[in-house]
């Protein structure tokens, strides 16, 4: 039995034999042929072209119908080059001249072309290396015939363990098969963890060389709610996890009539639960589990899905989606986060030192004020369809508040030259996610509508830990003292300025902070629309004073193994033990 | 218009042949959408259609090759054309480029 540590990007717990996928090392049989056997060679080749064209078709058609045009169209540029002249020519020439199987020459064409990509001075250019990889992987695995890798005509259930897993494979997960995912490397906010999340597949990733530990068939453990990954499972694992598992699906049975009701305490007080989305199709989602709104639309996910930013109108398609959906309900639309880790492809793109320190979020949207003004006009015509409010991220200081709202301002007046139609009247508000933002909070709140407290940057900001590192990712916990202090002041100072203040990091979904949080005085929690239903079962079942008495003594605690241990206790008293 | 070296001499009728330079306008250079659009057009037309960055002379109906140009923002480029319809290829081709590939941001 091995045990890794990593990173859960979707909750839930799976049990399932292993299916290993290869990084880049596929085994190549037969190196040289006879001269007699290369017209077969060839004819391999074209029918695994073939074959790769019929796949990629399927592929950008599902895509296209679920995440639109943009993002199918990478799909396009893999068919251009299965069908390109040149690379066909070369691949030949290995074929008849050096007599080459046809796998081998794929095999070494392809390895030429990824020196090519990495030689290249443009990041961007470089980064398609990952599609030429895509492209071959294809090739290869219609000219050997690996069937293991088939993972659209899986006949039983399986845990994917990979490497890294690419954007397209993962897109097309069949969910009643693939029941997990553990991953070597992978960021939280990669698209990879996104798609994981909304397919709902319980799924681990940075778990750095599980791969080494698994062989396809062994039996494999994915435990999302413990961020763990358990390669070949003592027997007594493999019961309790059972249990669990069984135990979990009467839990979620139970929440399920759960979705109807109000996310009210026990003594009556109200609380708003709203989602997280990042495409707009997901707001379906959100209200299928019962949200009242989104207090997170998180538009930078429009941009880098796609190899170019959409244009006005494609955005403005995109938030009218979301809000159609919505109905009346609010929806909290922030502007482009991107940096960091979220990166647009522009040709003026350099790599930073400190990315997560540089050019990012408001920032990078105040440098680029062309393509933030498009995105502003962009959110105002869609505020005719519903009600809207517009986030701004990151937000340090109050010129940055001013120039943004002054941009808005700048977008609103296009509009009226243009006579296209806005509301006015549409609430402007600002993340807290820096220690910066958490001290100036007074300052802010009398110049902002709402506030929303981001706990994924604010918890990074002040334990200065990157998460996604897996040598420090365990000192990243919202139960550090300074983080629950810092809320609090937050959700105290908004209070007194009678402004709205929500939370939409994960804490939000997560049921051992929501005792803590509703003590704290939040009243409007924002997350993932698959945590709705567990954190309005646990706010269903206490009263205020109790949660006010938790929040109290969490606060007192000295270290965050004390905060998050309590936390545990107080929860697991509400909920069946399994489910924290 | 500055013109390959190796074309300048042949121009005149029968004309089988045609070039322009052109830049490179959209923000995010010849990636892979606009490669693709390139390459459709470059496939309506009967001529052999190659596209030249400095020394690199690559074939325009292969993808692959024109993404190995790493033709960012600002790059110029010659596109020449062989053919009986060279000239209309080379008129289309330079338009579609100048456009900007019809995305936002130019």
């Amino acid at each position: 039995m091995e045990i890794s540590k990593g990173i859960s990007v979707s909750p839930g717990i799976a049990i399932a034999e292993a299916l290993v996928l290869d990084a880049e090392d596929y085994r190549i049989p037969t190196r040289y042929v006879p001269a007699e056997e290369v017209p077969h060679e060839i004819e391999l080749l074209d029918r695994a072209i073939s074959a790769s064209l019929v796949e990629l078709k399927e592929k950008r058609d599902r895509l296209a119908k679920n995440y639109g045009n943009d993002t199918a169209a990478i799909f396009d540029f893999h068919a251009g080059v299965l069908q390109d002249p040149k690379l066909k020519k070369d691949l030949e020439e290995l074929l008849v001249e050096k007599l080459c199987s046809a796998a081998y020459a794929v095999s070494r064409t392809f390895l030429a072309l990824q020196r090519r990509f990495n030689n290249m001075r443009d990041p961007v250019f470089a980064q398609r290396v990952r599609d030429i990889q895509d492209i071959e992987k294809r090739l290869l695995r219609h000219l050997l015939g690996e069937e293991r890798e088939d993972l659209e005509h899986l006949t039983k259930s399986v845990i994917l363990v990979a490497h890294d897993l690419p954007p397209s494979l993962c897109a097309g997960l069949d969910k009643t098969k693939v029941v997990g995912v553990a991953t070597d490397v992978g960021g939280l906010t990669s698209h990879t963890a996104i798609v994981l999340r909304s397919l709902g597949i319980p799924a681990v990733i940075g778990l750095s060389d599980f791969t080494r530990n698994v062989s396809g068939g062994e039996l494999v453990v994915v435990d999302g709610r413990r961020s763990l990954a358990i390669a070949n499972p003592d027997l007594d694992s493999i019961r309790r996890y059972e249990s669990e598992i069984q135990r979990l699906g009467v839990f979620t049975v139970e929440l399920e009539e759960l979705k109807s009701l109000p996310a009210e305490t026990l003594d009556g007080q109200a609380i708003q639960l709203l989602g997280n989305i990042e495409f707009p199709h997901e707001a379906q989602g959100c209200l299928d589990q019962g949200a009242e709104g989104i207090g997170l639309f998180r538009t930078e996910y429009l941009f880098i899905g796609s190899p170019t930013p959409p244009d006005e109108n494609e955005q403005y398609e995109a938030y009218k989606t979301a809000i159609k959906i919505m109905g009346d309900r609010t929806v909290t639309i922030r502007t482009m986060d991107l940096g960091a880790d979220k990166y647009l492809k522009t040709s003026d793109w350099e790599p930073e030192r400190n990315p997560f320190l540089g050019l990012r979020s408001i920032r990078y949207c105040l440098r680029n004020l062309d393509m933030f003004k498009v995105q502003l006009r962009a959110i105002l015509r869609s505020s005719v369809h519903g009600n809207i409010r517009i986030m701004f991220p990151l937000i340090i200081n109050l010129m940055e508040l001013r120039q943004a709202k002054m941009a808005l301002y700048d977008a609103m007046e296009d509009l009226e030259e243009m006579g296209v139609e806005f509301k006015r009247d549409i609430p402007v508000g600002i993340m807290v996610e820096t220690p910066a933002a958490v001290i100036l909070c007074k300052e802010f709140v009398r110049e902002a509508d709402f506030i929303s407290i981001g706990t994924n940057d604010l918890i990074q900001y002040t334990l200065a830990v990157d998460r996604s590192n897996e040598k420090v990712a365990p000192l990243f916990t919202a139960s550090h003292p300074a983080v629950i202090r810092l809320i609090k002041q937050v959700i105290s100072t908004a209070a007194k300025a009678d402004i709205d203040c929500g939370l939409c990091g994960e804490i939000a979904g997560e049921p051992l902070y929501t005792l803590l949080l509703l003590g704290l005085g939040l009243q409007q929690f924002s997350m993932p629309a698959v945590d709705i239903p567990e954190v309005k079962q646990i706010i269903r079942s206490t009263r205020m004073p109790h949660a006010r008495k938790v929040a109290r003594e969490a606060l007192r605690f000295e270290t965050d193994r004390q905060v998050h241990n309590y936390l545990r206790d107080e929860t697991r008293k509400l909920l069946p033990p399994e489910a924290v | 218009m500055p013109e390959s070296p190796s074309f300048t001499e042949s121009t005149q009728p029968p004309s089988s042949h045609a070039s322009r330079a052109v830049t490179i306008v959209n923000e995010h250079g010849l990636h892979a959408r606009p490669i693709m659009q390139l390459v459709d057009l470059s496939n309506r037309f009967q001529s052999r259609i190659t596209v030249r960055k400095g020394e690199q002379i690559v074939d325009g109906k292969s993808p692959m090759e024109i993404m190995l140009l790493e033709a960012v923002r600002g790059t110029e480029l010659v596109l020449i054309a062989e053919g009986p319809d060279a000239s209309e290829a080379v008129n289309a081709l330079a338009k579609l480029v100048a456009s900007g590939f019809n995305e936002e941001g130019v």
